[in-house]
């Protein structure tokens, strides 16, 4: 094989929310660059998850990120081209017991001193914005920026976008190794013709839950958890719910969309690994999960179920994000692990972009060298 | 929570011919066997029972097919097989685990073996028209005709492709109703060429015959290689337009074509193999048009790839109703056999015999299924605002734009447009948004299937979650704050 040149700037390994924003933000700023995928853009937990644009679940120390990351939602059509179907609507966080409330007053006040404008309201004021919940509601937590998007839609919009934006994307095309050296990174990939090779001054890992074999590649050792997280969504049913619901403990989430379908979400766990992806959903957990959902808006238990899938969740060792420069790599960068991270992933791209073309971050980066041989909880 | 999983032996999912069949011989090699089925009696779509409190008067002359299914309902209750009628099975797992409801709440089954026999959807081309009231399938047709003796209308245009066209036809005259005519995509000579396969089914020759002489009595016009084009709605019930087509079902240009007054339209382009469980299990599938479509690799006994899960019937690719009965005995024979219930040489001794009498019928089927397969020039044909996926109100237009913009695979369609994501799952529009996307450069290997998923027949919430409290439910550890 001749040697070749690195014909990119910058290659983007992983193709979802994080990888392909970092990609549109590169090019935007001058930069020749790549996104390769093992599949189409964006059907891993980039396309598959809820869609829940909602400060209430995201970590208290990630509100800064994730309301600059939700006005770049709403406002998708604007940047991306293409719009996500991305609608705003306030979201509650209820307690139906004791315990919850303290709970909910907690988490409100934690997110509150980070900025996001969430306030404890009494059950009858959260029945007046939202008449459908369940009447044995104790209080709520409320927060005027909320909403959600259609996930499915993000691989197209980020797809109109990178091409609009002249970023060559190659879907289906898994890379198997990357070499290092002082000139840059040889990307070595399947290809419909065998295994082929990119070259690029920059390589970007935004492979999700795969991150950590993506950093084994270049030989650093950062684990990464999977979590295995069951969707369900309904047939289109009479208007039931006009905000996003969670619970207290952050385990539901649920929303209305405009074609009458609700989603029911919220982390119940699933049967899968990073190898198999999401395998089956675990019935017992179903239950569980319809159950909550059926409680809170009492008008559900009527909905049928049309369909039920998993997406898969990255979690680092602290449940902070990873973004920023692979360490000992140079020229090596990697974006992902935010939790709740379909909310804030277009901001995480943009603030390493910035990075990479040597601006300053809006916001700082999540130094990925902290999590050298962090032990994960529980493991 | 409480999880209370029974075992079982064999779990069958399907009382057609095949699940039935295969019930009573799992029985007689000693299994112990819970069928399942989501209507109220075994049967399935060919041997339909009727709806419950109805009967047949005693004096009416009953066909061979009445008689096979009265005779396979009277032997299912006398064999000791678990019957549990009017319940849906909703979910399997990987453990074969399979969850059912029914009218007394839900139950969880562990089954050693798992026979899934859930035959086919029909397939409908679509062209303008196709959601108007009045238009149904050839099996909803079917349906209505066996289980009631109902007219699908006054006046029917019977259109399509296969031998459902003339059992439709058929059966609407001899219930006194009217066919203003019978469209078949297929030719004189493409039945002809079929006949062959026929030698060893005189029985079914002779009926088709009887059937073809008994609609050219009634003076039923036979539209060969002709195709439904529009459908419209007037006053007095459909303006159907047909044209003349070639062999791969495209309008011939230059062609005949006419108008057709009727108040009903009944049309059906085939079947296609349901695989929804062996596609919820990632079985391995491969296309097979002269089949239906999209089928799970099966062996001549109906093991899948899957250890324990087997397939009988005309899911496991077209061969009739005929077949299925064998072939559901075969597949009951091998979980026996692989379950270490019968001997080796007792399996191979009564699987003879079991191969000896499918394949006659078998043949006869894949022949009839050689002329229901879909045809590309139809598929081409679709006009550009016709509704495709009618779940989600996808035109083809739709389709076409997104493969335009890069949509490569099923999947990818399915997020871009929601073709597929209603409540069918993709069941009806499935095989032709595949031949569709297909057409776009791609074959229908590359283009593949949508992802199974549960629940396999809908489930409403209150159904799956049983009466609770909140204390009941489970409350994960809270997400970190």
């Amino acid at each position: 094989m001749n040697p070749i040149a690195n014909a990119y700037d910058a290659i983007v390994i992983g193709g979802g929310v994080m990888g392909c924003s970092t990609a549109l933000h590169l090019a935007q700023g001058g930069m020749r660059v790549a996104v390769l995928d093992r599949g189409p853009l964006c059907r891993e937990a980039s396309g598959v998850n809820a869609g829940t644009l909602t400060l209430h679940m995201t970590r208290a120390a990630l509100v800064p990120y994730a309301m600059r990351a939700w006005r770049m939602w709403m406002e998708a059509e604007q940047w991306l081209g293409m719009g996500v179907l991305a609608t705003h609507v306030p979201g509650l966080t209820l307690a139906f017991t004791e315990g919850e409330c303290e709970l909910v007053e907690l988490r409100a006040k934690a997110r509150r001193d980070y900025g996001a404008p969430i306030e404890v309201i009494s059950s009858a004021r959260a029945r007046q914005i939202e008449p459908g919940i369940h009447p044995a509601l104790l209080k709520a937590g409320y927060c005027e920026i909320d909403g959600f998007a259609s996930a499915y839609l993000t691989g197209r919009a980020f797809r109109h976008a990178l091409a609009r934006a002249g970023v060559d994307v190659l879907e289906n095309r898994p890379v198997k190794a990357i070499d290092s050296d002082d000139g840059g990174h040889t990307v070595r990939f399947d290809g419909p013709d065998g295994t082929s090779v990119l070259r690029a001054r920059r390589v970007v890992l935004a492979g999700g839950v795969w991150i950590e074999n993506m950093l084994g590649w270049l030989g650093v050792d950062i684990p990464i958890k999977v979590l295995i997280n069951q969707l369900i969504v309904t047939e289109r049913i009479r208007p039931v719910m006009r905000t996003v619901l969670s619970v207290a403990n952050g385990l539901l989430s649920l929303k209305q969309f405009a074609n009458g379908t609700v989603l029911i979400g919220g982390g119940w766990q699933g049967e899968g690994d990073r190898l198999r992806g999401g395998v089956e959903a675990r019935p017992q957990n179903l239950v569980g999960n319809m159950r909550l959902a059926a409680y809170a808006v009492p008008a559900l238990a009527e909905a049928r179920v049309a369909r039920i899938w998993l997406g898969l969740e990255a979690e680092t060792a602290d449940a902070m994000p990873i973004v920023g420069e692979v360490p000992g790599v140079p020229g090596a960068y990697v974006v992902g692990s935010a939790h709740s991270g379909y909310t804030s992933g277009p901001f995480m791209g943009r603030i390493l972009a910035q990075h990479m073309l040597g601006q300053t971050p809006d916001l700082p980066l999540f130094e990925p060298a902290r999590l050298l041989g962090m032990p994960m909880p529980g493991a | 929570m409480a999880e209370d999983v029974a075992a079982v032996d064999l779990l069958i999912v399907g009382a057609g011919p095949a699940g039935s069949n295969a019930a009573l011989r799992a029985r007689a090699c000693g299994l112990q066997v819970l069928l399942v089925d989501e209507n109220h009696d075994a049967g399935g779509q060919v041997y339909r029972p009727l709806p419950a409190g109805f009967s047949r008067s005693a004096d009416a002359s009953q066909s061979a097919e009445v008689r096979a299914g009265d005779g396979l309902r009277v032997a299912l209750r006398s064999a000791g097989v678990d019957c549990r009628f009017d319940h849906k099975v909703w979910n399997i797992g990987a453990d074969l685990r399979t969850d059912l409801i029914g009218p007394g709440g839900s139950t969880s089954w562990r089954p050693r073996a798992l026979l899934i026999a859930t035959g086919t959807t029909e397939r409908v081309v679509p062209f303008k028209g196709w959601t108007l009231p009045g238009v149904m399938g050839l099996a909803a047709a079917t349906i209505l005709l066996k289980s009631q003796n109902m007219l699908p209308g006054r006046r029917t245009v019977v259109a399509g492709s296969g031998p459902l066209l003339l059992a439709v036809a058929h059966g609407i005259v001899k219930a006194g109703g009217e066919v203003a005519a019978v469209v078949d995509l297929a030719s004189r000579g493409e039945w002809l060429h079929a006949l062959p396969s026929l030698a060893g089914r005189p029985d079914l020759l002779w009926q088709g015959l009887l059937w073809q002489a008994k609609l050219r009595l009634a003076g039923v016009p036979m539209l060969y290689r002709h195709g439904v084009r529009t459908v419209e709605t007037t006053d007095g019930g459909l303006r159907i337009q047909v044209d003349e087509v070639d062999a791969t079902g495209h309008p011939l240009t230059g062609g005949e074509c006419r108008t057709i007054a009727a108040d009903s339209l009944t049309v059906g382009h085939g079947l296609v193999p349901g695989t929804d469980v062996t596609r919820l299990l990632r079985a391995r599938h491969r296309y097979a048009p002269e089949r239906g479509g999209w089928i799970a690799e099966t062996d001549v006994d109906g093991r899948t790839s899957i250890p324990g899960l087997y397939l009988a019937g005309d899911g496991a690719g077209i061969a009739g109703a005929a077949a299925a009965g064998a072939h559901g005995e075969l597949a009951a024979l091998a979980c026996a056999a692989d379950l270490g219930r019968i001997g080796s040489e007792t399996h191979l001794l009564e699987r003879a015999s079991l191969l000896a009498a499918w394949s006659r019928p078998a043949r006869v089927g894949r022949a009839m299924a050689g002329l229901m397969a879909l045809r590309d020039g139809a598929v081409a044909a679709i006009a550009a605002n016709t509704v495709v996926c009618r779940c989600e109100d996808v035109t083809r237009a739709e389709i076409d734009a997104a493969a335009t913009e890069g949509a490569r695979d099923l999947n990818q369609l399915k997020a871009w447009t929601r073709c597929g994501m209603g409540p069918c799952q993709g069941r009806t529009c499935g095989d032709v948004a595949g031949a569709l996307l297909a057409l776009h450069g791609g074959s229908r290997e590359s283009v593949g299937c949508f992802t199974g998923r549960a629940p396999l027949r809908p489930v409403s919430l209150a159904e799956v979650a049983g009466d609770y409290t909140y204390a009941d439910i489970p409350i994960p550890k809270a997400a970190p704050l």
